[in-house]
């Protein structure tokens, strides 16, 4: 009895110890290490900020492309050299288009992206208001008062013990 | 009364005729912001010489391609044919931009399907890639005698491309100069 209790816990420890290293979180595929925090932020604001263009629904944390990695490196070689936010951004866009960054800039040609959905609401909000107004109204277009009574006759003929 | 029911139809003919045209359209090409613009600098070694350095200044006065490839893409050697075709034509050189591969395996890529290019550069890093905006493999840069890059083919080129949009480009951009 005491032997196999022996074996069942060296198997449980064992499989613990296997367990270990997978159960560490790959946070990261490279190691990006800052001495500035204020440089970290910074870098880790941008890669959360820019697209990638190969898998373009990911910004550059998130995807594992290629040209992610590249440009991640690039995006870190810039930031610890000194550059602003603003010069990576126009570094990017310079090269890649508005595409590359996730908030497309406010510009003429982004007008309707930016108000488009809000103008759309508006215009179905007042249309929504005119159309119940217009249902309202129709509901009070009168029947003559003839009518009336002929209606009220009708009903109480099929509801002998009502009172018109 | 009556006008007031072609409203709907009207605004079906408007949406069809917006998502009709949204059809033809590609949402994952990222139309390249050097269009018009003079190609980015860059200066790399030769594949087949690396103690010999290439730069866009080398082409100034001719219309070229750039056209980025690489050994381990495979598209690449779908469109090899075509360019080897544009090559053949005589009509224009084309640079070929090694992109992140290994020489060797490059070299080895040429020997084995035929080499199209006046010369091919290493990029073994991607810099001058990610400087021409490129994001995939293959891509084709077409570059006129002053140096504004006029056209970027985005993917493989068809025979279809070659015919109805570079090849034409080509021939008028040399018009123009002469």
């Amino acid at each position: 009895m005491n032997l196999l209790r022996k074996l069942v816990r060296q198997c449980s420890l064992l499989t613990l110890l296997w367990l270990m290293p997978v159960s560490a979180v790959n946070a990261a595929i490279e190691v990006h290490g800052f001495d500035d925090s204020r440089k970290e932020a910074i870098y880790k604001e941008l890669i959360a900020e820019l697209r990638c263009l190969v898998c373009q629904n990911q910004n550059l944390a998130d995807s594992n492309a290629a040209l992610a990695l590249d440009l991640r490196q690039q995006t870190y070689d810039m930031i610890k050299a000194g550059a602003a936010k603003d010069d990576v951004i126009e570094y990017m866009v310079n090269r890649y288009g508005d595409f590359v960054l996730y908030r497309p800039p406010l510009r003429i040609a982004t007008l309707v992206l930016w108000f488009g959905p809000f103008v759309f609401l508006a215009i179905s909000l007042i249309g929504l208001r005119r159309h119940i107004h217009s249902r309202s109204q129709a509901k009070d277009a009168g029947f003559s008062s003839k009518d009336l009574e002929r209606a009220e006759r009708l009903l109480s003929q099929n509801r002998p013990d009502k009172a018109p | 009364m009556k006008a007031r029911f072609l409203i709907p139809v009207g605004i079906f003919i408007a949406l069809a005729i917006l998502l009709g045209v949204g059809l033809t359209l590609d949402p994952r090409e990222i139309p390249s912001p050097f269009i018009e613009k003079s190609a980015p600098a860059f200066e790399l070694p030769r594949l087949h010489d690396s103690s010999v350095n290439l730069t866009p200044e080398d082409m100034k006065g001719q219309v070229w391609l750039l056209n980025v490839w690489a050994s381990w893409c495979a598209a690449c050697r779908a469109e090899h044919p075509v360019i080897t075709a544009l090559a053949d034509t005589g009509e224009v050189n084309i640079v070929g931009l090694n992109y992140k591969d290994e020489p060797p395996d490059a070299i080895r890529w040429l020997q084995q399907f035929g080499d199209p290019y006046l010369a091919s550069i290493s990029d073994l890093e991607g810099k001058v890639g990610i400087d021409y905006g490129v994001y995939g493999v293959p891509e084709t840069f077409l570059i006129d005698q002053q140096g504004v890059i006029r056209y970027k083919h985005i993917g493989p080129i068809s025979y279809e491309a070659m015919n109805d949009k570079i090849l034409p480009m080509i021939r008028e951009l040399k018009a123009r100069s002469s």
